[in-house]
C-alpha cells in the first residue's frame, strides 16, 4: 500500500504524530503575516501534487488511527451521528460521492464495483468488503451516512437547501472545535453561526451564504479555518468540555512546543445531486508548534499572526490566557526577516532562521 | 487563498449526441441526448435544469430547459421544448436545426426548483411546458413511494403534452383540466384542507404560478410550503469595449463572452473564484465608463451597484461607449 498508516491515539497517552511528510504537507491557513475573517472560498479543483488539496477526499497516514477514535466516540455518544428522516437520500448521495471519489483517486486502497444497484465496496485499510444494494437502507449495517463516514476522515455536515437558506439536518460530528451537533441539529446557517464574532457584522455570513447556496454539481468549492488544540485531541466537543477544557491549563514553557497543537479545518462543500443537498466536510489536521516551526517561514508567520490577532478572535478560540506563552515560544522562531506571500513553506527558498 | 488553481471553472459541460427528436403535439418536441465518451450522465433531482449551448452559425446560444427524463435512468437526458415563434430564437433553432445524430453540449444540471423531501405530500400545479419539471419530480417520488398529486392546465387534448402518458399510468394522481371545454384548476378546493406539511409547486405561465400562491396564502398556507421554477437569466449580452488601465490595452468583450472570459483570453491577471458572482473575488473598481454597469452579481450591496464604482466581472456587463476598468 502507499501510505503507511501510524499505530497512534488520539486520547490518553496521545501518541499522535505527523511523519516529515504529513508536516510538509500540512495545510497551513496563513497566507500572509496577519489574519482576519474573510470570505476565503475557492474551487476545489485539485491542487499541488502531494497536497492536501489534490484529492476530492485527502486519505493520510492518520487515516486509520482517526476511523478507531471516531468508533470511540461514538460508542460513547451516539448522538453524535444523526439524520433527519428526510436527510437518507441525501446520505446516499454522500455515500457514492466518497465511494466513487475514493476508489478513483486511490485505486490501491478502495475498490467500488457497481452492477445497477448492487454494488460492492472494498475498504482495503479497515478491511472491509460489502456487497449492497444502492439506496435500500436495508442493505447497509447503518444509514447510508453514518456508513461511508465511519470510513472517511473529518467530520461532515449535511446541509438541506430550502429557502434560500441552508439547514443542518443531518451530520457526523466526532472532530469538531467546540460545536455541537445535538445542539445545531435543525438549525439554518444565521442561527448556527450566531456564537462567532465580528463575521456577522462585516457582512460574511451573508456573502458566505449566497456562494454556498449557488455551488453547483461537480463544481465543489473549499476554504480553510483554524484553531488551536493542547494535546492531539480529534474530540474538543461542549460535550466532553469538561475533560480536555482543562488540559489547556497543564502547558509550561517546557512542553508547549509538543503539546500546543495547530488546528487547522480543511471545508469543502459539494453539491449533491440526487437531493440538491449540500455536503460540507470539515476535516481537521493538527501539528505541533515543534513540528511547524521546522519550516522557517511557517515560524515566523505563526508568531507575526498569533501576536496581532484580535483579542476576541483569540477568546473565541480560546486560548486568550494561553496567548503570552505562546508568543514567548513563538519569538523564538521569529527573526524579523520577510515571509514570501502564500501558505506553502518554500523550505528550498525561504531564508534559515537566523540565530 | 491556497493551492493555486490552473483549472479553469464554470459549470461543468457534457459533449453530447442528439439520439432522438420526437414531436410530441404540434409545437412540442422532446430532444433525448446521450453522453458522447460512453459514459452514464450525472444523477441529478427532480426540477433541475441543464444549459444547452446551440451553434447557431457563429452565433452561440445558451438556454436553460428543465430535464424531464426519469432521474434513475442515467443513459440518456431528456428535455421537451416549446416552439416559441416569437421568442429570442433559441426554441425555434431547436426545432428547425436540430437533428438525430447532432453533437451538442449542455451542462451539468442546477437545480433551483427542488422538492421539499420532508414534504408528507407534494401537490404539483402544471401550465402548458410547465409539465416539464415534474415529469422528473414524479420519476423521484415514484422511487421511494412518495405521495403526490398533479394537476395540469392545458388549452386542447391535443396540446397537454404527456397527459395520456400520464393518465394511463397514475389514473388516481393525475388530473388534466382543458381550457377548450371550459375548464380550470379550482385551485381553492385543492389547496383547502390538505395535510400540515403539504406542499404545493407551481410552473408555467406566470398567472398559474400567482393564482397558487395567493390562492395558498389566502387559505394560511406559510409562503414557504409554496414553490415556483425560476430560470436563470441568460448571460449574454451586446459586444462593449473596455480599457485597461494598469495593462494598457482596449479590448473587446464578445456577445458570449464575460468580461472575466474576455480578461484571460487577452492574457491579462484577474483574479476569481467562483465565477458566479457570489465570491467577491473578482471585484474591480471602474475607473470610468460612458454608459451604464449591467450587474448581475450577488455580491456587491445596492449602494455599490448604484455608485457606478465596482464591477464583478465574472458576470457583469456594460452597455456604452466605453468602460474603463482598474486591471
Ligand atoms: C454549510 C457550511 C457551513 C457549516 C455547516 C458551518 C458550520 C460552522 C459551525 C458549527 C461553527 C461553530 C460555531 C460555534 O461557535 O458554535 C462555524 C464557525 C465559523 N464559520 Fe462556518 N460553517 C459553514 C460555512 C462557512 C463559510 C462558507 C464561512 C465563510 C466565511 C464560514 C465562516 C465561519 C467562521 C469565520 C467561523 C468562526 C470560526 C473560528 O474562528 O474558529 N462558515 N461554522
Ligand atoms: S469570481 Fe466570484 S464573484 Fe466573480
Amino acid at each position: 500500500m502507499s501510505i503507511q498508516f501510524n499505530n497512534e491515539t488520539f486520547r490518553d497517552d496521545y501518541s499522535f504524530h505527523n511523519s516529515e511528510w504529513a508536516i510538509k504537507r500540512f495545510p497551513f491557513p496563513f497566507h500572509e503575516d496577519s489574519y482576519m475573517y474573510s470570505m476565503n472560498a475557492e474551487q476545489h479543483q485539485g491542487g499541488p501534487d502531494g497536497s492536501v488539496y489534490e484529492k476530492r477526499f485527502d486519505v493520510d497516514e492518520h487515516y486509520v488511527s482517526e476511523m478507531q477514535d471516531r468508533a470511540k466516540v461514538l460508542a460513547d455518544d451516539p448522538l453524535r451521528c444523526q439524520s433527519l428522516p428526510h436527510m437518507t437520500l441525501a446520505g446516499w448521495d454522500l455515500l457514492e460521492l466518497i465511494m466513487v471519489s475514493k476508489s478513483e483517486d486511490y485505486p490501491d486502497l478502495f475498490e467500488l464495483h457497481r452492477d445497477g444497484n448492487q454494488w460492492r465496496w472494498v475498504n482495503k485499510p479497515l478491511g472491509i468488503d460489502d456487497p449492497f444494494t444502492f439506496l435500500d437502507d436495508t442493505t447497509l449495517p447503518y444509514g447510508p451516512m453514518e456508513y461511508i463516514t465511519r470510513q472517511t476522515q473529518g467530520d461532515f455536515a449535511l446541509l438541506d437547501q430550502r429557502e434560500e437558506n441552508l439547514w443542518m439536518d443531518a451530520g457526523m460530528i466526532t472532530t469538531q472545535a467546540d460545536w455541537s451537533l445535538d445542539f445545531d441539529i435543525g438549525m439554518n446557517f444565521f442561527e448556527w453561526h450566531a456564537p462567532v464574532p465580528k463575521a456577522n457584522e462585516m457582512g460574511i455570513f451573508k456573502r458566505a451564504l449566497k456562494y454556498l447556496i449557488n455551488i453547483p454539481q461537480g463544481s465543489p468549492g473549499r476554504r480553510l479555518n483554524w484553531t488551536m488544540t493542547v494535546n492531539p485531541l480529534l474530540d474538543t466537543s461542549p460535550e466532553n468540555y469538561h475533560k480536555w477544557g482543562i488540559q489547556k491549563t497543564t502547558l509550561t514553557p517546557e512542553n508547549i512546543g509538543a503539546k500546543q497543537h495547530l488546528r487547522v479545518e480543511l471545508q469543502t462543500f459539494f453539491r449533491l445531486p440526487r437531493s440538491n443537498a449540500l455536503a460540507f466536510p470539515i476535516r481537521c489536521y493538527l501539528c505541533s508548534f515543534q513540528d511547524l516551526t521546522t519550516m522557517p517561514k511557517w515560524g515566523r508567520r505563526l508568531h507575526r499572526v498569533i501576536r496581532d490577532l484580535p483579542d476576541e478572535l483569540a477568546t473565541y478560540k480560546g486560548f486568550i490566557d494561553n496567548r503570552p506563552m505562546m508568543l514567548d515560544y513563538l519569538s523564538k522562531f521569529d527573526d524579523g526577516l520577510p515571509t514570501s506571500p502564500g501558505i506553502f513553506p518554500e523550505p528550498e527558498t525561504e531564508p534559515p532562521l537566523k540565530t | 487563498m491556497s493551492a493555486p488553481q490552473k483549472t479553469k471553472s464554470g459549470p461543468a459541460q457534457i459533449d453530447v449526441t442528439v439520439s432522438a427528436v420526437v414531436p410530441v403535439t404540434e409545437f412540442v418536441t422532446r430532444f433525448e441526448f446521450t453522453r458522447r465518451d460512453g459514459t452514464e450522465f450525472p444523477p441529478f433531482s427532480g426540477g433541475a435544469h441543464t444549459v444547452v449551448a446551440m451553434q447557431d452559425g457563429t452565433r452561440t446560444r445558451l438556454n436553460p430547459y428543465s430535464l424531464m427524463s426519469d432521474p434513475a435512468d442515467l443513459s440518456t437526458y431528456a428535455i421537451s421544448v416549446r416552439r416559441e415563434d416569437d421568442g429570442r430564437g433559441g426554441s425555434v433553432f431547436m426545432h428547425s436545426q436540430v437533428k438525430q445524430g447532432d453533437a451538442m453540449t449542455l451542462t451539468n444540471p442546477v437545480n433551483l426548483f427542488s422538492l421539499d423531501l420532508r414534504a408528507k405530500k407534494h401537490i404539483f400545479f402544471a401550465g402548458g411546458i410547465g409539465i416539464t419539471p415534474f415529469l422528473a419530480m414524479i420519476g423521484q417520488l415514484e422511487l421511494t413511494n412518495g405521495n403526490w398529486e398533479l394537476h395540469y392546465a392545458s388549452r386542447t387534448p391535443e396540446n397537454a403534452a404527456y397527459a395520456d402518458v400520464l393518465l394511463a399510468k397514475f389514473p388516481t394522481k393525475v388530473h388534466v383540466y382543458y381550457s377548450s371545454a371550459n375548464e380550470r384548476i379550482p385551485l381553492a378546493d385543492v389547496l383547502d384542507g390538505q395535510p400540515l406539511g403539504t406542499q404545493a409547486y407551481a410552473c408555467g405561465p406566470e398567472r398559474l404560478i400567482d393564482g397558487v400562491r395567493d390562492t395558498a396564502i389566502g387559505l394560511g398556507w406559510p409562503d414557504s410550503n409554496v414553490h415556483s421554477e425560476e430560470f436563470l437569466a441568460p448571460a449574454a449580452g451586446a459586444p462593449f469595449e473596455v480599457r485597461l488601465c494598469k495593462s494598457d490595452k482596449t479590448i473587446t468583450v464578445g456577445e458570449h463572452e464575460s468580461l472575466l472570459e474576455a480578461l484571460e483570453r487577452e492574457g491579462v491577471d484577474a483574479p476569481f473564484l467562483c465565477r458566479g458572482g457570489a465570491c467577491g473575488q473578482c471585484e474591480t473598481d471602474v475607473v470610468s465608463g460612458a454608459g451604464e454597469l449591467i450587474h448581475c452579481d450577488h455580491w456587491l450591496e445596492e449602494e455599490e451597484h448604484a455608485s457606478g464604482k465596482k464591477i464583478m466581472p465574472c458576470v457583469s456587463r456594460f452597455v456604452g461607449e466605453l468602460l474603463e476598468i482598474d486591471r
